[in-house]
């Protein structure tokens, strides 16, 4: 009888998980549905080439700001990239053990937890009102700030799984340390270093927040870095919030083509440059 | 000459090793700095209201006068509300996915539950918008007035925008952070664990409850309070299904306003510094509450990822 219990008992948690599972997709294929749905009927050719046209008038398109995305993407990247990277190598090539290390890797732990409208304020704070205008720059700045912590973090899990018999075969030939991260054993976990760098782009690509008061947003092209510039979550934010049913319409639009990006940056990153072993 | 060349390898070596030092280094600095900044700009409303700034309900740009009690309550519920829904089902989740699923279906699901973690906050925001609060406002809340409208918390007129839409969408967010760190932390379990217990009679359930739990709590505990810490900071999809007023209301159909909403709301528009500064501090408060949570949470986790004390026996 106890067993019997037991057994029931058992059956019953287990399908309780398994409906847990299917809860929790539920919103997934639900945000990717109306997206894809209502997304696809408003995404057309003009879409990629038009500006923006005036309020409620239709025919207008996000050209701008998906190339806003894309600069402030690409200075985030030149600036977050290889600052992660040369952290990542301090904790694991030259300190791995010290009170220093720990420190600094917990702080980066804990940095990844503050929410991105706090880089948007400090940014503002520092650069914006010192520079007296909100610019493409300035949002680089706080996108990069967002990706450091998590580069350091992904460049550090696989700098750890480089085996230390290459480094040793490094320092056997008389090769020095510097030229053995350098030239071995950042070679060596390239792929999973571009793979977290893959994801930490894909990740800053759809942030808002942090761009609402440093790059602002534009209606038409920015003329240069130091310019307000659209960015596709600003606009798609600002679209969603007006009372325009064209404007919706690019909304939602403008967030198929957002979670594209999102989705193929993370299938790249991870079955294209997928290694099981280093 | 070959001195020469050896004298150059380690003065390159030393920069190599500075540069990777001061980068290091520059982690922690920026953490100091991110918080300074703010207390800097933050300080002529610090000094302005004191205490009074996280106690008072009034919120009025024009008569300069600012409290931020309506935005921390308006964080405060929706944040637990998140909590409550996320939480079980996260790790739920978690359970089905490291004690249950077969590898390739682990993958999928994973993948798929990692997903949800990838769509970007706005596009939440939009589909909150235009599918969570309509349907909140026409099925959900109407039923829940009906059937539980004895209770405070369901009374009122159904809106769609309001608190139950801010906790849910946060559910569904931070919902990944709890799954994935409870899987991190249960696949740190030594299967020695798991293979006692069985070998004890124990039913798969029973193997959990009495082997895996346990052993994982304290990490399951972290992974929580990350999601709360990810709960209270998230800002554009909250911001555009709360309500944004200032009221507040025990019902949670009622519109409310959270503390990073109130920021991106308002930040271009203050036209003062005592207004910018007053915004500041709510950012710094958020910052304050998500550094300190972070902290005990990432605590939590990386006890469990070095085993527990007296060593694991490999």
């Amino acid at each position: 009888m106890n067993d019997i219990f037991r057994k029931y008992q058992n059956w019953l948690m287990l399908i309780v998980f398994i409906i847990a599972t299917i809860i929790a997709l539920i919103p997934l294929f639900g945000v990717l549905g109306y997206v894809l749905k209502n997304g696809l009927s408003a995404l057309n050719i003009q879409f990629f080439i038009n500006l923006p046209k005036a309020m409620g008038l239709p025919g207008g398109g996000m050209a701008n700001a998906i190339v806003g995305t894309l600069i402030m993407v690409l200075i985030a990247s030149l600036i977050g990239i290889p600052i992660g990277i040369l952290a990542a190598i301090y904790l694991t090539e030259y300190d791995r053990h010290s009170w220093l290390s720990t420190v600094v890797r917990f702080a980066t732990d804990v940095l990844t937890g503050i929410p991105s409208i706090i880089v948007g304020i400090v940014i503002y704070t520092a650069v914006v009102l010192k520079m007296g205008n909100f610019s493409a720059l300035a949002g680089g700045l706080a996108l990069a700030i967002i990706m450091i912590p998590l580069i350091i973090r992904s460049t550090e899990e696989m700098l750890k799984l480089v085996s230390h018999s290459i480094r040793e075969a490094g320092y056997a030939l008389g090769i020095s340390k510097g030229k053995t991260i350098l030239k071995i054993v950042l070679p060596t976990a390239a792929k999973g270093i571009i793979t977290g760098a893959m994801l930490a782009v894909a990740r800053v690509a759809g942030e808002t927040a942090p761009l609402l008061f440093t790059a602002l947003g534009n209606q038409y092209w920015a003329r240069s870095l130091n310019e307000p510039i659209a960015s596709l979550p600003v606009q798609i934010f600002q679209y969603a919030t007006s009372p325009y049913k064209e404007w919706h319409q690019l909304a939602w639009a403008g967030s198929l083509v957002l979670i594209l990006m999102v989705i193929i940056l993370n299938l790249v990153a991870r079955f294209a440059f997928r290694s099981r072993s280093i | 000459m070959s001195k020469q060349y050896k004298l150059t390898a380690s003065l390159g070596d030393q920069i190599l090793r500075l540069l990777t030092l001061s980068m290091a280094i520059g982690v922690l600095v920026l953490m100091v700095w991110m918080g300074w900044q703010m207390f800097d700009t933050a300080r002529p409303s610090i000094q302005r209201f004191g205490l009074g700034f996280i106690t008072s309900r009034v919120w009025d740009p024009v008569k300069e006068q600012f409290g931020a009690l309506p935005f921390i309550y308006g964080t405060l519920v929706t944040s637990f509300l998140a909590l409550l829904l996320a939480a079980p089902i996260g790790l739920g989740v978690a359970i089905f996915l490291n004690e249950m699923a077969e590898s390739r279906f682990r993958a999928v699901v994973g993948f798929l539950v990692e997903m949800l973690a990838a769509i970007p906050s706005v596009v939440y925001g939009l589909w909150g918008i235009f599918v969570l609060a309509p349907w909140l406002k026409t099925t959900v809340e109407p039923g829940l007035a009906k059937w539980l409208g004895f209770i405070p918390l369901f009374q009122g007129t159904p809106v769609g925008f309001g608190m139950l839409a801010g906790g849910l969408i946060l559910a569904v967010m931070i919902l990944p952070t709890i799954a994935a760190i409870s899987r991190e932390v249960m696949a740190a379990v030594p299967n020695m664990q798991r293979e006692a217990a069985l070998a004890l009679g124990a039913t798969k359930w029973e193997m959990i409850r009495v082997a895996v739990l346990p052993y994982a709590k304290s990490g399951i505990m972290g992974g929580i309070m990350l999601g709360l810490g990810r709960a209270l900071g998230e800002t554009m999809a909250v911001t555009m299904v709360i309500g944004n007023r200032p009221d507040i209301l025990a019902s949670l159909f009622a519109p409310a306003y959270s503390m990073a909403a109130v920021i991106a709301n308002e930040f271009t528009e203050a036209t003062y510094d005592l207004y910018l500064s007053a915004l500041v501090e709510i950012g710094l408060i958020l910052f304050g509450i998500t550094l300190v949570l972070n902290f005990f949470a990432r605590l939590l986790v990386w006890s469990v990822g070095r085993g527990p004390k007296g060593g694991s026996i490999v």
